[in-house]
């Protein structure tokens, strides 16, 4: 029989191994996984890669694991949100890595990675800060940066409800990056 | 000078944005143009969150904490509206679905280049968000912001100093003190807030205010 459910929070996080790739669900307050990312900050994993829209606000979530030194690197749109002092502490202390990426490029990696795809051409970004070092490309007399997909080893995400089959149902806005 | 307060800046803005507009307002300031938009106008307010039809704040008691919209205010869903992921929020942003951007800014040029997501500051952490995707897909890109920075610097400048979230993308700037349009030729004045001569404006103004 297939059932893909688990029983509790600390077996689900179990394998997320010391320099791991997370992305985390979330946009702002909304769809935030956060018995999952207690379960992370309590299992001790280190040298973590986060991937998410914000960079944590607070002392909870994503806020806990900068707070606690658990994360090298942040792969994220905007980490300047209201309350991420975590976030900026470790910024201004040079302690952690920034990859800032604009949002919608962000989301469109995390598709092609999904969706087997080796990365996709987007008007975004084009002649700014952000497109230095990539790949460009005109066509029909538009600019285009090309983006690699972006993969993570584990995805810790919400739902509102799921079956043992792993079909998940989210509640209006917590849908966010998730496909 | 005689400027405006940040809702008069908003009610004048939300005069341009026309009946069956689709519109994304950005974080902060541009977020209160979807108060005033005039009686008898239906406008679809897009959140790259996952919301296309963003109705106001919920009543008391009636909020859910997981509905809100890209400033992380908690809304409502008006009829009509649809929810979903964000690839699909972004390509309606990029594939020119949306008519207009309203977008707060550090710096806008003359040229219409904006600047609204890093400093010099190395210490201040950059912040992109979505403003980039907005710029490069949605025709209109007006920006709504004071007419100079806290310290009094000017805003409105032949070149931005900061790094650039687009070239030559923004049509029209709300100030607390003017409306101008971008041209070929340059930043040219469509209104003067009430009380305010065009001297006054361009004394606190780097880049050349054409009449």
């Amino acid at each position: 029989m297939i059932d893909k459910r688990i029983g509790d929070l600390a077996t689900a996080v179990a394998p997320i191994f010391d320099g791991a790739v997370v992305m985390v669900g979330g946009f702002g307050n909304s769809g935030i996984p956060a018995g999952l990312l207690t379960a992370l900050l309590d299992q001790g994993a280190r040298e973590l890669t986060i991937i998410s829209n914000n960079a944590g606000a607070g002392e909870d979530g994503i806020s806990s694991l900068l707070r606690e030194g658990r994360v090298r690197k942040v792969i994220c749109s905007y980490p300047r949100s209201p309350g991420s002092i975590w976030f900026e502490r470790r910024y201004e202390a040079g302690e952690i890595e920034l990859e800032i990426v604009p949002q919608g490029t962000l989301a469109e990696r995390i598709r092609a990675a999904g969706a087997g795809l080796g990365g996709f051409l987007t008007p975004t970004a084009y002649g700014t800060l952000l497109a230095e070092g990539k790949e460009t490309r005109e066509i029909d007399g538009v600019g285009y940066v090309f983006e690699k997909p972006l993969a993570a080893d584990f995805a810790l995400i919400r739902a509102e409800a799921g079956d043992r089959w792993g079909n998940l149902r989210y509640h209006v806005t917590a849908r966010n990056s998730i496909r | 000078m005689k400027k405006l307060d940040e809702n008069a800046m908003a009610a004048r803005l939300a005069q341009d944005i026309p009946d069956g507009a689709y519109v994304n307002l950005g974080i902060g300031l541009p977020n209160k143009v979807a108060h005033f938009v005039p009686e008898g106008r239906e406008v679809m307010y897009h959140t790259e969150n996952g919301l296309l039809g963003v109705g106001g704040a919920p009543a008391a008691g009636e909020e859910d904490p997981e509905l809100i919209d890209a400033s992380k205010n908690l809304v409502t869903m008006l009829p009509g509206a649809a929810l979903f992921d964000h690839p699909l929020a972004f390509s309606m942003m990029r594939g020119n679905h949306l008519g207009i951007a309203v977008l707060g800014a550090y710096q806008v040029a003359e040229n219409g280049d904006l600047a609204n997501w890093a400093t010099l500051e190395q210490s201040f952490p950059p912040a992109v968000g979505g403003a980039m995707d907005l710029v490069a897909g949605v025709p209109q890109i007006f920006v709504l912001m004071r007419h100079t920075a806290r310290d009094g610097s000017p805003k409105l400048l032949k070149q931005c100093s900061y790094p650039l979230t687009g070239a030559g993308v923004v049509t029209r700037v709300y100030t607390d003190l003017c409306v101008l349009e971008v041209t070929p030729e340059g930043f040219r004045l469509v209104e003067l807030a009430p009380g305010n001569s065009l001297e006054e404006v361009q004394a606190v103004t780097e880049a050349r205010i054409l009449a």
